[in-house]
């Protein structure tokens, strides 16, 4: 069975098309993010998956529930972390813990919760003096604190720290390891990359791909760019002869030559027989970022 | 229950870290009737009073300073800062109803609100020899309905405020004129006729509380109107209430 069943969701609101036709699975056990745009219907996704919103169209089955008709069941099952969400200013991080755990049939414990997401020094402390990250870990600690088997988690780490980010993150993956299926809103591509089993990649309202981080990355291209000063004056021709290149530029000192295969050894041998040292070498390749922008690109008129 | 029970202690420590919205529910009445109680002495009886003491009859009004802080003030604005975080949203995404929520701040005012009689009972009784409630089970009556009504009021406010800037907005003036159909402050014998009515029938209903202080029983009329009132309101402000 899947853990998540979307099928055909579409969400209107007036005439607006927020979400049209939208189908996946996710599987036990895996992280999967979904990546888009702001307003491409991300956050409609989840929150019909999660019950907040009624579709117009389509089926949900969560866990084989229907979010809506089910909705005591989920809510026992299904831990959610909303973007822009806030506890009372004068709440300390053990209370909203405590009361969180209140709700729920078989709640974790409420101590060892507040140890793993690190929050031991401030569970004393009220919310409006947690710092952001703090925040988002507290918000982590209610999304777990019912032991849910699926965890929902909208724009997890907007508005973090990169240290922040990075413990954040650790703690999505300690959260897999557990077991719990993880669905991951997002618009940062490095965290999709970094932590993601699979994404699917939603722009005005259609899933335009769904596939491993690499799988998307190498449908949109293939292409490698070297980058590097030569120490001697080299021909474009020597580098433009070989079947791995395809294109080969300046920009001032630098040469950067475009193409795909084995491109860096083809390039660094033809350098190497004129003696020339390819100095400040550095390899691009494609990355999670060029894929989602080949996917969501849209006319520059529309942009500005 | 269990969910209900942690609800209503959060609310609670939450209230109490927020002093400045119980003291003015809690204090604010015992200490304006001590420094005008202090200022226009002596206390005589007044024939025109029908041979009551002037603070007799103000110290039933006092207690609409506790009823309208804490239903037309307190209540909306909050509700509508929780609404505005995300805080009811967050909520209904757990086996918490956020009804579970309103429950909660509806029990922990009127707890407040009772405290903040009792000492003004207290105080008046001690300061000033004001008599106690002559008519306990009518001013419990008079008191329970018209602290309902003003709750009702509250929760329709914030059933339809967009924003906690606008409840504030909308619940301020409305707690003035709460306050001076109230008798808070002009006396109402000084207040025209249509007005005192007015005061009569609409939450808190003054009179009734009056009467019942003074040893009568409050009359049936503006009571089942403030009844009426409450239901009427309550409905609507439930219907109408959005948790985001």
């Amino acid at each position: 069975m899947h853990t998540i069943e979307v099928s055909d969701l579409t969400k209107r609101y007036g005439d607006h098309v927020a979400v049209d036709g939208v189908s996946f699975t996710v599987e036990p056990g895996e992280i999967f993010a979904i990546l888009g745009p702001n307003g491409a219907g991300k956050t409609t996704t989840v929150e019909s998956i999660v019950g907040l919103r009624t579709p117009d169209s389509g089926t949900i089955r969560v866990l084989g529930l229907d979010p809506k008709t089910d909705r005591d069941a989920l809510r026992q099952r299904v831990g959610v972390q909303l973007q822009e969400s806030e506890l009372p200013d004068r709440m300390t991080v053990a209370e909203a813990v405590a009361l969180f755990a209140s709700f729920y049939a078989d709640p974790a414990d409420v101590e060892t919760l507040i140890e793993d997401l690190g929050l031991t020094e401030k569970r004393d402390a009220q919310y409006r003096r947690l710092s952001g990250g703090q925040k988002q870990r507290l918000s982590i600690a209610l999304a777990l604190v019912g032991k849910p088997k699926v965890a929902i988690l909208d724009e997890l780490s907007t508005g973090l720290d990169p240290q922040a980010r990075r413990a954040t993150w650790q703690l999505i993956e300690a959260m897999r390891d557990r077991g719990v299926t993880v669905v991951l809103v997002t618009h940062l591509m490095e965290e999709a990359e970094r932590l993601a089993d699979r994404v699917a990649v939603i722009d005005g309202g259609r899933i335009v791909a769904i596939d491993t981080p690499s799988g998307i990355i190498s449908r949109v291209s293939a292409e490698q760019k070297l980058r590097f000063r030569p120490s001697a004056p080299i021909e474009d021709r020597l580098l433009t002869d070989l079947p791995e290149v395809n294109g080969v530029e300046r920009a001032g000192p630098l040469l950067v030559v475009t193409g795909t295969g084995n491109l860096i050894h083809a390039v660094t041998s033809v350098l190497a027989q004129h003696q020339v040292v390819a100095n400040d070498l550095r390899v691009e390749q494609a990355n999670l970022d060029d894929a989602y922008l080949a996917l969501t690109a849209r006319p520059a008129q529309e942009l500005s | 229950m269990n969910e209900i029970r942690a609800l209503i202690l959060s609310e609670a420590k939450l209230l109490v870290r927020d002093p400045i919205s119980w003291l003015a529910a809690i204090v604010l009445p015992s200490a304006i009737l001590l420094i005008f109680g202090s200022i226009f002495a002596p206390h005589r009886p007044d024939p025109a009073l029908g041979g009551l003491r002037w603070i007799d009859t103000f110290a039933p009004s006092l207690v609409v300073i506790t009823t309208a802080t804490l239903a037309i003030q307190t209540l909306p604005i909050r509700l509508a800062t929780y609404r505005e975080k995300g805080i009811l949203r967050r909520l209904s995404t757990t086996p918490a109803r956020p009804t579970g929520l309103l429950v909660a701040q509806l029990v922990i005012y009127s707890v407040t609100a009772v405290l903040g009689l009792i000492l003004l009972v207290i105080v008046g009784k001690i300061a000033f020899d004001i008599p106690l409630p002559g008519n306990p089970i009518g001013y419990i009556a008079a008191f329970g309905l018209g602290m309902a009504g003003l709750l009702a009021i509250g929760l329709l406010l914030a059933a339809v405020a967009p924003s906690a800037g606008v409840a504030t907005a909308i619940a301020v003036p409305l707690f003035f004129v709460v306050m001076f159909l109230g008798g808070v402050y002009l006396p109402r014998f000084l207040l025209p006729e249509v007005l005192v009515t007015i005061g009569d029938f609409t939450p808190p209903g003054v009179q009734g509380l009056q009467d019942a202080w003074l040893g009568s029983a409050p009359q049936l009329l503006p009571l089942a109107v403030l009844a009426g009132i409450t239901l009427v309101v309550g409905v609507v402000a439930s219907r109408a209430f959005r948790w985001e």
